[in-house]
């Protein structure tokens, strides 16, 4: 960076023009879902590039949060409990369950590990899609189809999520489990006490990677369930436009429980976005 | 699979300061792959995409893959100081392979990893188990599977897809046609689209850097249900899209969402050549002028959407990869007067390469599953139907989940031999 710190003026003006032209295709579909919420049907539908609504309307955003006309309602507000109290759980489970895994891969020796290890490995290489109806067949069988149970307990593990996890605890050094035995603490204290927090890092990065994975969830939730009182914020909005809800166009209310369901990941994301990146790409960089 | 990871550590752990390979277990590729890589993205850059996109997906080949070209790049038994017996970074992994086993380390390491197991066991194995057996009835999801009334009905699901003409055959044939098509588009558009962007971001004089690579990354962590209903309303008829094509004077943009003509056939008919005798040829029911009719135009709308909502994960790939590159070379080429393309098409992509075959991975592997999209726009449009969704149809919409199973198989089957193709092709590229 040092070096090379000058460019000429009509380069720089080059990139500029470049990065805001993307940064302009990247970001104006979401102004555009905004402004147009707030816009009446008719408006919405026959001039959907004015970014200024002119009357603004708040028909479609009182129907989301119901309070619009009788029968217009949607169930938004139980829909987004739905998707936070089930992304709550499955990323509890997995921050837990993958961390324990995790590290037992990494740290222990055990009979059979070499073996678990390998079938981990295997189940990485079954494509999800392919596991979409036979994971119905299996909640049908135990009876947990249509249930919070049903969503919850498939999700609660994800393999990505222990290889992450025992990378991270690789690279702790022994020494600090020694001292740990030395002071006669049983594994599980090891292992909650001292090596955990250690590796913050890679439980923030595990956190939000699986906050994110539950909340845009949609496949798997949408076989899972049947009834809309088991619908999250993405099922029920695709229920919505898959005509869930009485005839018309009604872009602005599609457009609105959208911006709806994407403003908690956005805002989650502005504010976080140097551990999201840092997730993404970790180890790309490092050694 | 498991046999390639175990049989290297062992070879790598024969230096003399590190005793007799004990054991080991399989896992250590994954790790050497990390710090051995060097500016290669290992297996860790893999992981979190994978969660990211809601799955267990992405395949060991990916994890393979990186393990493959850090063992090229930096051989790891040469790591730096191991004359002085100062250890691999990831010692760890064989933890005090001479002495003896902890107290209580055996039911420790079964207790913390039982919990893991048992999930993986019940909602990954089984099902597939389940699944196989289903494909070869016509349990319609009522009862539960193992019931008395479902009926085998041997091979019959498969033939309807594969061997009897028919409404089935033709369907899931014109499905496969829809996401081959997918497929071909996507990867390459996603990529070139995501390594622009991250030349674009890397340039050294550029300020506000984290706000424009946030802002290319952003859909990324959207729901692609809410991206997709966005898409629809901005390419409808009198969407902004064709408003904007309007002011630039396209008087009759396609209503772009709806339109089921090929791109190659709507291209061929512009300029006056029409189906020939031969394309009327029915191949699996459907016609051969179909079969090469080039994604529709509607898919052609979920192909930019997708290459758009996933560009900035892989825009991340590249740029780890771009700031590896050491400024000297770059200068250096400068200075033998190479001009920017030059050095970007000679000095940057060459040593991208490992990167991009990644992308390239990661994406194939990815596209062939596409759900979400396909659920919403399929019913518009039914060029934009997958196998995935479709059978999704079959067996929740009609019943069939007997040939919805099927579907998923055959499904397995196509990514099990691309996944293999590609591997060959990955280790050819690499050892060359």
């Amino acid at each position: 960076m040092s070096a090379r710190a000058y460019s000429p003026a009509w380069r720089r003006a080059l990139g500029y023009t470049g990065l805001t032209v993307m940064a302009v295709l990247f970001i104006f579909p979401f102004i555009f879902s905004v402004m147009n919420s707030l816009k009446t049907d008719p408006q919405a539908t026959n001039d959907a590039i004015s970014l200024i609504p002119r009357p603004v309307s708040f028909a479609a955003w009182k129907q989301i949060f119901g309070v619009g006309a009788a029968g217009t309602n949607t169930d938004f507000p139980r829909w987004l409990f739905n998707s936070v109290f089930v992304s709550v759980c499955i990323t509890l489970g997995r921050v837990f369950l993958d961390s324990l895994a995790g590290y037992a891969l990494a740290r222990l020796r055990f009979p059979g590990r070499k073996l678990i290890f390998g079938f981990i490995i295997a189940t990485l290489a079954v494509p999800s899609v392919v596991l979409m109806i036979p994971i119905f067949l299996v909640l049908k069988q135990l009876g947990i189809f249509n249930s919070y149970q049903g969503m919850i307990l498939p999700m609660l593990v994800d393999v990505a999520g222990i290889f992450l996890m025992r990378q991270f605890f690789l690279q702790v050094p022994d020494a600090l489990e020694e001292a740990g035995r030395i002071d006669g603490a049983n594994m599980w204290q090891i292992f909650w006490r001292v090596v955990l927090p250690v590796v913050r890092p890679g439980v923030l990065a595990l956190t939000i990677l699986s906050f994110n994975a539950s909340w845009n969830q949609f496949m798997f939730y949408q076989v899972a369930t049947i009834s809309p009182k088991y619908y999250t914020l993405v099922t029920g909005l695709a229920n919505l436009v898959g005509g869930g809800l009485s005839a018309g166009n009604q872009f602005p209310l599609k457009l609105g429980a959208s911006v709806l369901t994407v403003l908690p990941m956005v805002i989650l994301f502005v504010v976080l976005q140097k551990y999201f990146v840092r997730g993404a790409a970790a180890g790309a960089v490092k050694g | 699979m498991a046999s390639t990871f175990g049989a290297e550590p062992s070879r790598r752990r024969g230096g003399p300061s590190s005793g007799p390979p004990v054991g080991g277990p399989a896992g250590e590729t994954l790790e050497v792959a990390g710090p051995g890589g060097g500016r290669v993205a290992s297996a860790g850059v893999a992981v979190p995409l994978a969660s990211a996109s809601g799955g267990l997906t992405v395949p060991a080949t990916v994890q393979e893959r990186a393990g493959v070209s850090g063992e090229r790049r930096a051989p790891p038994s040469r790591y730096p100081g191991r004359h002085l017996g100062l250890g691999k970074r990831h010692k760890g992994a064989v933890p005090r392979a001479t002495g003896a086993l902890h107290k209580g380390e055996g039911v420790f390491g079964w207790l913390f990893i039982s919990p893991a197991l048992a999930i993986l066991v019940l909602f990954v194995v089984l099902p597939i188990f389940l699944a196989f057996y289903v494909s070869f009835t016509n349990w319609s999801g009522l009862t539960p599977p193992l019931s008395r009334n479902v009926q085998l009905v041997g091979l019959a699901n498969y033939r309807q897809l594969l061997a009897q003409p028919g409404l089935y055959q033709a369907n899931f044939a014109e499905s496969v046609r829809n996401v081959f098509y997918y497929v071909i588009f996507t990867v390459p558009l996603q990529t070139a689209l995501a390594l622009g962007l991250a030349v674009l971001v890397n340039n050294k004089f550029l300020k506000a850097k984290a706000f424009f690579r946030g802002a290319y990354y952003l859909p990324s962590v959207t729901s692609s249900i809410a991206i997709t209903v966005i898409f629809m309303y901005l390419f409808q008829g009198q969407g902004v899209v064709n408003m904007i094509f309007h002011f630039f004077g396209w008087s009759n943009p396609p209503d772009w969402i709806y339109d089921q003509n090929g791109l190659f056939t709507t291209i061929l008919s512009a300029i006056g050549v029409n189906s020939p005798g031969w394309g009327n040829h029915l191949v699996m029911g459907l016609s051969a002028w179909q079969w090469l009719a080039g994604p529709s135009i509607g898919m052609c709308v979920m192909i930019v959407m997708v290459s758009w909502t996933t560009a900035g994960t892989f825009m991340l790939f590249f740029l780890a990869a771009l700031q590896q590159i050491s400024d000297d070379i770059d200068e250096a080429s400068e200075i033998d007067g190479a001009t920017a393309w030059q050095r970007f098409r000679r000095v940057t992509v060459p040593l991208l390469r490992p990167t991009l075959v990644l992308v390239f991975t990661l994406g194939f592997i990815s596209t062939w599953q596409v759900f979400d999209q396909s659920f919403l726009l399929g019913p518009a449009n039914p060029t934009d139907i997958t196998p995935a969704y479709y059978a999704y149809q079959v067996s929740f919409q009609d019943s069939g989940f007997g040939m919805g199973a099927a579907i998923a198989f055959l499904l397995f089957g196509f990514i099990v031999v691309l996944t293999l193709l590609q591997r060959k092709f990955v280790k050819e590229d690499l050892t060359k």
